[in-house]
């Protein structure tokens, strides 16, 4: 999955989407994903990084990754057209 | 390098200039030991959920109480309310401070004797006393509370065959300017009923009508209904007075004070609307030595208090079991304890705790138990920090109605543990077995045998 390539990013967690106007806060691991979403890592990676940072299953990675992915397409973030990978 | 402390990732919508329905964040720390108990180590050793009960808060809020009344009238005693937890080692430490016991069952009744409570000291309410249960509560000379005329007539057909005079109060139910008005239990004082009642058992003369019982509503957060009540009590016992030359030894009022628990729909919480106990105390003695008694006729004043002196000292550990999200995109956390052991989750939006170290990062969610059934949901909405399979909470004011209200349904009831002074657990009832229903179960011999 993608995200849209206009998102602004602070660093303290706050996202912002032109397009919509519509405003998010993210919590610190949350903004991590994002950044890397944006520097078009791949799913895989992204958690792997995850377990190798944070003290976490692989299997509640895995379920909270994708729910968070579902998140964020529902809060219309993702790019258009992209499928979640 | 140590690995970081995870948090599940989330992402927050924000919106201004709405009001957030979910409320404004209100946990701050995590609840991680009750009296010195450590939360974990309750868990590891007692199992989830776990209902715990702080002996220093039950002391703390009975002297708190006794306090608040005593120093504003001369006699009073407490009477514990069975009803509200009758678990025997919470009764004890309220006989242990003074309280006798106030019972609305035979099965209540015979609990309170088996624990040593002397019959006399033991209130006997309820409408459902049948004659053997009556017998022996005159018998031993219990404060039988008459709810009804039937109840009435038993008594004294039973005194033809006991020799003995049973010690008998009515309960009073009157309008106090609260709503919904409890009419149901005892006589009526607006329409005369209660008069009735009062001048058939004075002139029978089989029994002595040695109280004044009144009990008019649960929760109530207004103090002065409280004073109204008293007032009419006080104006019936003198006009008892007045009519039999006869005085009346004492009034009980009841029950019915708020706990600081948040009653659902309320705009704020509980611990900022339920009055303190001296507003209660200074509303019924204010009423009762403004009535007219002269002083060595004072009523000793009788209370029943149930709810605001346990609710506080409860609480329920639980674990999260799964995190979901709803078709509408809401988060929904399913616990281990569901409304089968929280009944009160029907009528409280209960406090609860992370029992872990959390963030300052928040999600609105919707709490469920783990019955499978729709109205199994313990918060309707939550604001809580994120929280992951296998973390403990802490439900806050649990102590009243939930360990005698609790159902076996689905799922078998937890254990309860008593933290004392200090600091030490002991448990005072076991968690469920399955042998604990089969002992109650009986198998024709027809059905005990099948083929698959």
């Amino acid at each position: 999955m993608k995200i849209k390539k206009n998102i602004a990013i602070s660093d303290s967690g706050f996202i912002f989407n032109p397009s919509t106007g519509d405003s998010f806060s993210v919590n610190p691991i949350g903004l991590e994903i994002i950044k890397q979403l944006k520097e078009e890592k791949s799913g895989d990676e992204i958690k792997k990084h995850i377990l190798k940072t944070y003290a976490i299953d692989e299997a509640t990675v895995e379920k909270d990754f994708y729910d968070f992915l579902k998140m964020l397409e529902q809060n219309k973030l993702s790019a258009e057209n992209e499928k979640v990978n | 390098m140590a690995k970081l402390q995870y948090e599940r990732p989330l992402i927050q919508k924000l919106n201004t200039g709405t009001m957030n329905k979910f409320g404004t964040r209100t946990e701050y720390r995590p609840f991680t030991e009750i009296d010195g108990a450590k939360v974990q180590d309750l868990i590891k050793d007692y199992g989830s959920p776990l209902f715990v009960i702080s002996e220093k808060t039950i002391r703390d809020k009975y002297n708190d109480a006794n306090r608040a009344f005593k120093t504003r009238y001369p006699k009073v005693q407490f009477a514990w309310s069975y009803k509200t937890n009758y678990i025997s080692a919470v009764c004890n430490v309220y006989h242990q401070l003074g309280s006798w016991a106030e019972v609305v069952s035979g099965f209540e009744y015979n609990k309170a004797l088996k624990s040593g409570v002397p019959g006399n000291k033991i209130i006997f309410n309820g409408p459902d006393k049948t004659v053997e249960e009556l017998k022996l509560a005159i018998e031993n000379n219990s404060l039988i509370h008459i709810d009804h005329l039937d109840e009435l007539y038993t008594i004294i057909e039973l005194t033809n065959e006991i020799n003995k005079r049973p010690k008998v109060a009515i309960r009073v139910n009157m309008d106090t300017g609260i709503y919904p008005m409890w009419d149901r239990f005892g006589f009526n004082y607006e329409n005369g009923q209660a008069w009735d009642a009062i001048n058939k058992i004075v002139l029978t003369d089989k029994m002595d009508l040695v109280g004044l019982h009144c009990h008019i509503g649960t929760f109530m957060l207004a103090p002065s209904a409280y004073g109204m009540g008293a007032s009419k009590l006080s104006e019936l016992a003198l006009a008892i007075r007045k009519k039999y030359g006869k005085t009346i030894q004492y009034i009980d009022m009841g029950g019915g004070f708020a706990s600081k628990n948040t009653l659902k729909g309320s705009f704020l919480s509980g611990a900022d609307t339920t009055p303190p106990i001296d507003d209660y105390a200074e509303a019924i003695t204010t009423a009762i030595l403004n009535a007219g008694f002269l002083e060595e006729e004072l009523p000793t004043l009788y209370l029943e208090t149930g709810r605001a002196l346990i609710d506080e000292a409860g609480y329920l550990l639980g674990t999260v079991i799964s995190n979901k999200r709803l078709s509408d995109g809401r988060k929904a956390t399913i616990m281990d304890f569901g409304v089968n052991i929280l009944f009160t989750a029907f009528w409280y939006d209960h406090k609860i705790t992370p029992a872990q170290e959390f963030s300052h990062y928040t999600e609105n969610s919707v709490m469920y138990g783990p019955l499978c059934m729709n109205i199994d949901v313990v918060r309707e909405n939550v604001t809580l920090p994120p929280m992951k399979k296998g973390d403990h909470v802490v439900v806050h004011t649990v102590g009243a109605y939930n360990m005698t209200q609790w159902m076996q349904f689905i799922s078998l009831r937890p254990a309860v543990v008593m933290v004392d002074l200090q600091g030490k657990a002991h448990l005072i009832r076991k968690r469920e077995t399955l042998s604990n229903i089969d002992a109650s179960e009986e198998m024709p011999v027809y059905l005990k045998e099948f083929k698959l």
